[in-house]
């Protein structure tokens, strides 16, 4: 193994650098060095000009060192046709580094080493340039936003809100429940409390415990996220004191039940089973356990009304539910329900916004058609 | 309510959302360490705050449970199950170690998942019935919904290509054109609610989550 070990090292050293068809392989060219922009420090990106022997070789090493002409050590190797390199590991912040790069072939060819890069260091940024475009977003968005709130504030005006027959519903529902004396059961969805869905859902429970507070009504909240269980607790230990009812509320009515998915569907389906609620109410984040949820409460003649986010569950509460709030009709039922003014507003700065992209898109669709894609890349993060 | 009562219950929860909320949107455009750091602690506390919930959620369930045996609801025995079943697979897995091979391992193996699966598998008789309910040609909207699954269906299988030839096109064009314009609509919608709201909740413009109108 020896020998055979040494015989391939000195061919190596013979042949480097590689003589191919009696022609020497050419390297890379004109390489360059830079701070990664927009990071956190910590990293430098190299370019370089592809070698004309690109096609025949295996790929690039990219070797680095603290000084121009020694010390070089070698920290990375990327396919053919690729140009750049990224080098995160072992950077440290405001320390020059020199790079160069050569090509390889498959075993112990090399060309020779391209000139090396001028010195680099890597920096930190306090913003990140390539979100420039959503920062403007945000600040229109949030004067918008702030400015239709002033207004319907300042003139109280009573804005014009289309129907949205399940949110209409929602009095109808806890009715029925009263009526027939049976509980409200009330599903805040399968989300975390970071999750926008599960806010909106919150908040709508907030209506539905002073409502079913008016009327004495028993309500379920069964839990799948502790942090969400809490939330419920208190949101409608809150709703039952803003309807001046604090007595009716029941500790027992808000619980937690599995964080696993199907467990939670199986239990629910339980509850919805033996209990018989009138009205089941699905607001929030749903996956797969959707239409077991909703067709369970549809088996059990109960009054349901869903609302989700999420595209891929609204076919299935359509078809399983008697209301269906989809998309962002769950985030605006808090306004339409309260009728607060500087509520309301927020939803036209929202229609405002939803004028402007369409707008936009049809813009950039007629122009990106006749091959200009400034307003295209405008979207590009 | 007293003054003091209500800076707590109010005003200081809607501070600590403008200023944790203006902190992570602050965060979302600063690639500095710092800002990295700051995040990965905010989802510490999470982190943190999950586990304490977590403890409070297990109280929540033995009770319920607890309450329904000593009541002797209706069902009560399947309570005996669940906080057996909490109770043992807790202990096994404090007293045996939850690595690979261990019986905790083999209790989420051989009846977890299975449980789940089951469960999960419930899903296809679900579809069927919703899919026969919805599919019902009542009205011309229900109709249309009929004949579009219809023909997704067909070019769907491998006769409906032998069949027709272009049916997968057909198919192709129906998911891609006016189903994805129609989906894009309604995600358009829904991310600028979701900013909508976080905006709101943040600028202490939505505060019904705290109990509070408006």
């Amino acid at each position: 193994m020896f020998p055979g070990c040494c015989a391939k090292w000195a061919l190596a050293l013979i042949l480097f650098p590689l003589i191919l068809n009696g022609k020497e392989i050419l390297p890379p060219s004109n390489v360059k060095a830079f701070d990664t922009p927009n990071d956190a420090g910590g990293s430098i990106t190299i370019t370089w000009e592809l070698s004309p022997d690109d096609s025949i070789i295996s790929g690039y090493e990219i070797w680095r060192s603290e000084s121009p002409d020694t010390g070089y050590a070698m920290i990375g190797y990327t396919g053919r046709e690729i140009k750049e390199y990224r080098n995160g590991k072992k950077v440290k912040n405001k320390v020059k580094y020199y790079y160069k790069v050569r090509a390889r072939m498959k075993e112990f060819g090399y060309s020779p080493f391209a000139l090396a890069s001028s010195p680099a260091t890597a920096s930190y940024q306090w913003f990140d340039l390539s979100k420039t475009n959503v920062l403007v977003a945000v600040v229109v968005f949030i004067s918008l936003l702030l400015y239709f709130v002033s207004r319907a504030k300042r003139a109280g005006e009573s804005l014009f809100v289309r129907k949205i027959p399940g949110l209409d519903a929602l009095d109808e529902a806890v009715g029925r429940a009263t009526e027939m004396g049976k509980p409200l059961l009330y599903v805040p969805g399968l989300g975390y409390i970071d999750e926008v869905g599960t806010i909106a859902a919150m908040n709508i429970l907030n209506r539905v415990a002073r409502k079913v507070a008016e009327y004495g009504t028993p309500l379920l909240v069964p839990n799948r996220d502790p942090v969400v269980m809490r939330v419920a607790e208190q949101v409608v230990k809150e709703g039952y004191a803003a309807a001046g009812r604090p007595d009716l509320y029941k500790e027992d009515s808000v619980f937690f039940l599995t964080p696993s998915q199907f467990g939670y569907a199986a239990a629910v389906d339980g509850i919805m089973v033996r209990e018989k609620p009138a009205t089941n109410i699905f607001m929030g984040l749903f996956y797969a356990e959707s239409l077991i949820l909703a067709e369970t409460g549809n088996m059990t003649g109960a009054i349901q009304i869903a609302g989700t986010d999420r595209v891929l569950q609204l076919p299935f509460f359509i078809t399983a539910c008697d209301y269906t709030l989809m998309g962002e009709e769950l985030y605006v039922a808090s306004a339409y329900l309260s009728r607060e003014p500087s509520l309301l507003g927020s939803i036209k700065a929202q229609d405002y916004t939803k004028l402007g992209l369409l707008l936009l898109i049809v813009i950039g669709t007629i122009l990106g058609l006749m091959g200009i894609y400034w307003i295209v890349n405008l979207f590009e993060i | 309510m007293r003054f003091d009562q209500k800076i707590m219950r109010y005003r200081m929860p809607l501070a600590l959302a403008f200023v944790c909320g203006m902190g992570m949107l602050i965060q979302f455009f600063v690639p500095h360490p710092i800002s990295k750091e700051i995040y990965k602690e905010a989802l510490d506390w999470y982190i943190i705050i999950y586990i304490f919930m977590l403890v409070l959620a297990t109280r929540s369930l033995c009770v319920a449970h607890i309450r329904k045996i000593k009541k002797g609801e209706p069902g009560w025995a399947y309570s005996i199950v669940t906080l057996a079943g909490l109770t043992s697979t807790a202990l096994i897995g404090i007293f045996g170690g939850i690595g690979s091979g261990t019986l905790f391992v083999k209790i989420y193996n051989y009846i977890q998942i299975p449980m789940e699966s089951t469960m999960f598998s419930l899903l296809a008789f679900f579809i069927a019935s919703a899919a026969f309910r919805a599919f019902k040609a009542r009205t011309k909207e229900a109709t249309l919904l009929l004949v579009i699954a219809l023909v997704v269906m067909f070019g769907r299988v491998p006769i409906g290509e032998n069949l027709v030839t272009r049916m997968p096109d057909i198919v192709e064009w129906i998911l891609m054109v006016p189903n994805m314009a129609a989906q894009r609509g309604i995600l358009i919608g829904v991310g600028l609610g979701m900013i909508a709201t976080a905006l709101k909740i943040i600028l202490g413009i939505e505060k019904q989550y705290l109990g509070g109108g408006g």
